[in-house]
């Protein structure tokens, strides 16, 4: 896997196969769907969903590939924070839709 | 996976202090997260709020949203490629490719500004509608973290010029190619909800 080369005792992240990995990952997850937008072969609500499906997925390559999550010292505090927040951003943007929403009918 | 990856070995308490500078820029990386959801909310709320002004379906051009996108997807990598240099040493091969991110931060910098100078002259400015608003709002405060990347890559460039690669500077490339990954992924975001459903 990750080749870590260690230079007077550093830990140093990633290789260059990773990032190639990430970077192409990310432009077929940029082109997709950007070809489901311009030209609907799916329905509205499943464009939506899958190009949201398709951001999220982007989101967790870069976590993984550019960002090295999965590499950090136990415990990880770094995911435990990444989650808090994820958490709250959920509960900001589902929240908020589902009250302004409710309060238009 | 890592086989080296025994603490204590080499990890001296200078060391062990810059990792937890590293975190705690995670953490502020993970709030700034939270600001972004907040504005994301804020927008999704005002989607459809336009008070009869003109729609981002009406004005926004593709072409333009996706040359930025995909010169922020390169920057992402090639800030990856500058730390693969820091991590053989290399501090010429490091300044290049913070160089080359750089530059490509500046293009996406632009294509920005001309965009939303593109949007005004249509006639859909900040005080337009509340979809407008929310929506200078989200993709403006994006845009100024880009910008102020660029000035902190900047002064980092000057200072791996002077120090070369240390401890110190080490952490701060770790945290401004976090930074900058981040930015990237708030962009897809962005790209997606923003423009990708705006013109659904």
């Amino acid at each position: 896997m990750a080749q870590h080369q260690n230079h007077g005792g550093h830990h140093s992240h990633g290789s260059m196969k990773e990032y190639v990995i990430g970077f192409i990952l990310s432009i077929v997850l940029t082109i997709i769907p950007l070809v489901l937008v311009m030209n609907p072969i799916l329905s509205k609500t499943a464009t939506v969903i899958s190009i949201l499906v398709m951001a999220v997925l982007q989101f967790v390559i870069q976590l993984v590939f550019f960002m090295h999550i999965r590499e950090g010292e136990k415990p990880r505090y770094n995911v435990q924070t990444l989650i808090l927040g994820l958490v709250i951003v959920f509960t900001i943007v589902a929240g908020s839709l589902w009250i302004m929403l409710f309060n238009k009918y | 996976m890592a086989t080296n990856h025994d603490h204590g070995h080499g990890h001296d308490h200078h060391e062990e202090h810059e990792q937890l500078k590293v975190l705690g820029f995670w953490i502020f990386v993970v709030t700034d997260c939270v600001l972004f959801g907040t504005l994301f909310a804020t927008y999704a709320v005002m989607m459809n709020s336009f008070a009869g002004g003109p729609t981002g379906q009406e004005l926004f051009q593709l072409p333009g949203v996706i040359a930025s996108t995909f010169i922020l997807l390169t920057s992402s990598f090639t800030s990856g490629l500058a730390v693969l240099a820091m991590n053989k040493g290399n501090v010429k091969q490091l300044i290049a490719w913070l160089a080359v991110t750089g530059l490509l931060g500046l293009s996406f910098v632009v294509l920005e500004v001309t965009e939303f100078m593109h949007l005004m002259s249509e006639g859909a400015t900040m005080a337009t509608s509340g979809y407008w608003s929310a929506f200078y709002t989200l993709v403006g405060t994006h845009g100024l973290h880009v910008t102020l990347g660029l000035f902190w890559m900047t002064a980092l460039m000057m200072q791996l010029k002077r120090r070369g690669i240390s401890a110190v500077t080490r952490r701060k490339i770790t945290n401004f190619s976090l930074y900058w990954h981040f930015l990237d992924v708030v962009w897809i975001f962005l790209f997606t909800v923003v423009y990708l459903m705006g013109v659904m």
